[in-house]
């Protein structure tokens, strides 16, 4: 430990795991730097949780993911089904359907660890989501945050991109189509699309390289950028360190919270465990993905009922609403009907998510260091700006499945559709002025934002009732404590009322007080 | 500490076990405690269970609910342990500026100004070049990357596998005699020979519908190219290329299952709805003399969707 001077003698005050520190410390110097860490302090805040699901849901990806790539075969190559499901025998397709159908019937486990993979994923990609509007919301991308939010949002693109390369993979009929429909995205690209596409797959549409190469995307090439991006995010989070919603004994030049040991270490360490949990028994109750219902891929073939996954919604939303506007002129064809929905949309999206926190600093003129959150109403304008732009991929994302919307309502496709060309650009504008006004309001509501009180409601002798406002814990009399230092010991020895209770006294901070 | 640390004083060594920083956040740890007990029993039990069930290789939503109930329980019991069983602080830290010192920043915009510029100023040629050709090497780099990784698109996109006389075929290889179709139905069609290519499926498969007994003419100019009412359009959506593969027979739309783009059958395959933005190629066909269906020709326009060499 820190507070000892370190000596000759290999012994330490604090028995055998102390003089493994120290050998450590010899060799790293990692007690003052150690000693920091575990006094690293974070917010106790639920909001704070949102990154955590991201990155347990990752590494359920990658475990999940190592599973799968001992028996799938990324290979266009044409063989005959003769595996245990009955309904695909004798049937042609490609060794990766073949190989993710025995996946999913044959092999021990492989079922359940598909469905964890893909539950997995959407997770991932949905907590990036929630997490991102956290830190938009709350300001929390400011000077000095501003790479952190580069680095999360490249991180949700590559989340989005990866996700989409795997759900390509097992080649059945619903992902066939989607990878025909992103060669003709491509495509669509003006002056280059047609190199870009051919040499993307090695040729016209099918070819015979995409799945090799979107295998060795998925599985190793993004992965990895993933992994460093990660670090490189958790790094800045540690050396910054987090910022804080405002509250009693909370500065601009302090963190109050819980230290990182033992108590985050508890609750992280858990939370893993639930999340995984909670993804294994996705896996296991909610069937997602049932490629052997799909079919093998057959270019010639469709299902009808073609959905990607939901963080690939409002493209698909994008491209139904949009009208047919196809340019031909002086030789050329830009097919605008793509393009603009699938290729400049996301496009301008993307770099606007980038850009937002250049963008406000030079609206406010505001190049100060901020550690302390905005509540959203307190910022207005940046707030409604972040619900218009939720409420327009919200409405692009209902507009992905028109079709059903207008079979289950029985009401006509061309209803449908112009119902959401219209919905898309008016919620949008009409959320805007909407959301700055409840955020000005909330802003005269007294209360709003601090933690809610308990009242305990008590009646006198008069039949009069007053409201007393409950401690916060139990049996307490303080409302808010005032944040101290992590200690390094814990002082006193504190009277005991049995031998039972010794082992609490010496363990600090897990000790039983009687009340 | 520094100076905004206006709350109660405290020693540097350490709290006393009695004050409320440290104790735990639940009134009565001890039944807390068995909770918690009782979740991890759970959780290693569940846990367990699930090596059984992957031994006897029962069926796999045993093994994904022992195995996430075992999840959930442990992480549950541990997640109650920090919160209510350890110190409930709240503890602070401090935030020491992340900035350095005024003379430490100019010392470092020093040297990388006056020495690495410096150096590099009195011999600007050669860090030209020097620039030149890590740019060169960099762009250079790119060509094994990507021009390798597949052929230029050249006409490729501008013609099918269908030329003058070849026989339409379905994807069993037999050929479509024009008694084969009643009026009102519809097939997948290739040219012979490519029914089972990649090619074949993914670029020439042809929709074949029998609109008629007459000859039929879909569009001024194609009069001979639907002997006996049979129509023949390119199957691939002119929006982003996915088969045409469902039949209104009553209204004579073509519809694409993807954005539902709609396509006139009677009418040139014009699109009367959505996002398609062209009718679909229609494949001029005649009928050899045993009865037997052929296509005049290739089709008079690339196929699918849009590309800027269009
Ligand atoms: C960013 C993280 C990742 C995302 C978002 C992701 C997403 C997906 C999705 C949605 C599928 C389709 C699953 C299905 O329903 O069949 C898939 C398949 C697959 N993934 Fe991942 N994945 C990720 C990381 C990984 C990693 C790290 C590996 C391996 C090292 C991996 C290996 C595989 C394999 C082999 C398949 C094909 C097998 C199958 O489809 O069942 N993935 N992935
Ligand atoms: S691909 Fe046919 S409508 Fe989009």
């Amino acid at each position: 430990m820190s507070t000892t001077s370190r000596k000759a003698t290999p012994t330490s005050r604090y028995g055998k795991v102390g003089h493994v520190l120290n050998e450590l410390d010899d060799r790293l110097g990692v007690a003052k730097g150690g000693r920091t860490f575990l006094d690293k302090i974070f917010p106790d805040h639920w909001s704070f949780m949102l990154g955590e699901i991201a990155l347990y849901s990752f590494m359920v990806l990658m475990l999940t993911g190592v599973f799968l790539t001992f028996y799938y075969v990324p290979s266009q190559t044409v063989v005959t089904y003769n595996g245990s499901y009955l309904p695909l025998f004798g049937q042609h397709m490609s060794e990766a359907y073949a190989s993710t159908v025995n996946l999913s019937f044959a092999v021990r486990g492989g079922l359940l660890m598909r469905q964890m993979h893909h539950w997995a994923a959407d997770i991932f990609a949905g907590a990036i989501v929630v997490h991102m509007a956290r830190v938009f919301f709350t300001g929390a991308f400011r000077k000095p945050r501003e790479l952190n939010w580069t680095i999360g949002t490249t991180l949700l693109v590559l989340a989005i991109a990866n996700g989409f390369l795997g759900y390509s993979l097992p080649d059945d009929l619903v992902s066939g189509t989607g990878i025909r429909i992103m060669f003709s995205i491509i495509l669509s690209v003006p002056l280059v699309g047609t190199y870009l596409a051919f040499f993307l797959f090695g040729g016209n549409f099918p070819g015979t390289d995409i799945l090799a190469r979107f295998f060795i995307l998925h599985v190793l090439v993004i992965p990895l950028i993933i992994l460093g991006l990660v670090g490189a995010h958790l790094f800045l989070l540690v050396r910054q360190k987090h910022t804080q919603f405002p509250g009693p004994g909370r500065t601009e030049t302090n963190v109050v919270g819980s230290p990182m040991f033992p108590v985050f270490m508890a609750k992280t360490t858990g939370f893993l465990m639930f999340v995984t949990g909670v993804i294994a028994l996705l896996g296991a109750f909610a069937q997602i993905n049932p490629i052997w219902q799909f079919g093998p891929y057959v270019a010639s073939r469709i299902s009808y009922a073609v959905q990607p996954d939901w963080y690939m919604g409002f493209l698909d939303g994008a491209l139904r609403i949009f009208p047919a506007w196809e340019f031909t002129g002086f030789g050329h064809t830009i097919p605008l009907e793509v393009t603009l929905p699938a290729v400049i949309f996301p496009g301008i999206l993307f770099t606007a998510v980038y850009a937002w926190p250049a963008i406000e600093r030079r609206y406010t003129g505001d190049n100060e260091l901020h550690n302390l959150l905005d509540r959203p109403h307190n910022r207005p304008k940046r707030t409604a700006a972040g619900v218009a732009v939720t409420m327009l991929l919200t409405m692009l994302f209902i507009a992905s499945s028109t079709d059903v919307i207008a079979n289950y309502f029985k009401v006509s496709l061309n209803t449908v559709l112009w119902a959401m060309r219209i919905l898309v650009i008016v919620v949008p504008l009409l959320s805007y002025p909407l959301a700055y006004r409840i955020a000005k309001e909330m802003q005269g509501v007294a209360g709003v934002g601090k933690r809610k009180v308990t009242n305990v409601v008590v009646r006198t002798d008069d039949g009069e009732y007053i409201a007393t406002p409950a401690p916060v814990y139990a049996d307490d009399a303080h409302h808010e404590l005032d944040p101290v230092p992590v200690p390094t010991f814990i002082e006193g020895a504190v009277e005991t009322s049995g031998d039972d209770e010794a082992e609490f006294e010496t363990t600090p901070g897990v000790r039983r007080v009687e009340r | 500490m520094s100076d905004h640390d206006q709350h109660t004083p405290v020693s540097l060594r350490g709290l006393s076990a009695d004050d409320p920083h440290m104790q735990p956040a639940a009134r009565r740890p001890r039944v807390v405690e068995g909770w918690i007990g009782l979740l991890f029993l759970l959780g290693i039990a569940l846990l367990v269970l699930f090596a059984v069930a992957f031994v006897m290789n029962l069926a796999p939503w045993t093994l994904g609910a022992t195995l996430g109930g075992g999840a959930v329980s442990l992480g549950a019991g541990l997640i109650a342990w920090g919160k209510y069983l350890m110190p409930r602080g709240p503890f602070v830290e401090e935030r020491h500026p992340l900035a350095n010192s005024e003379s430490d920043r100019d010392a470092f915009a020093a040297a990388v100004v006056e020495r690495g510029g410096g150096i590099i100023q009195r011999r600007k040629f050669l860090g030209g070049l020097l620039g030149t050709g890590m740019g060169v090497f960099g762009v250079v780099s790119l060509f094994p990357l990507v021009r390798s990784l597949g052929p230029m698109p050249k006409g490729t996109l501008f013609h099918t596998d269908w030329t003058a006389g070849s026989y339409l075929v379905d994807i069993t290889g037999r050929r479509v005699n024009v008694s084969d179709l009643a009026v009102g139905s519809i097939t997948t069609v290739y040219p012979e020979g490519f029914e089972n290519t990649d090619n074949g499926q993914a670029v020439d498969q042809t929709v074949l519908i029998r609109i008629s007994n007459e000859n039929f003419t879909t569009m001024k100019g194609r009069e001979s190219w639907a002997p006996q009412g049979y129509v023949a359009y390119s199957k691939l959506c002119t929006h982003l290329g996915c088969p045409v593969g469902l039949y209104e027979q009553q209204l004579q739309l073509l519809v694409c299952p993807c954005h539902q783009s709609m396509f006139n059958v009677a009418n040139g395959a014009l699109p009367n709805f959505g996002p398609a933005p062209r009718p679909l190629p229609q494949l001029p066909l005649m009928v050899d003399s045993q009865g037997y269906l052929q296509s005049q020709s290739d089709y008079k326009e690339p196929v699918g969707p849009g590309f800027w060499e269009r």
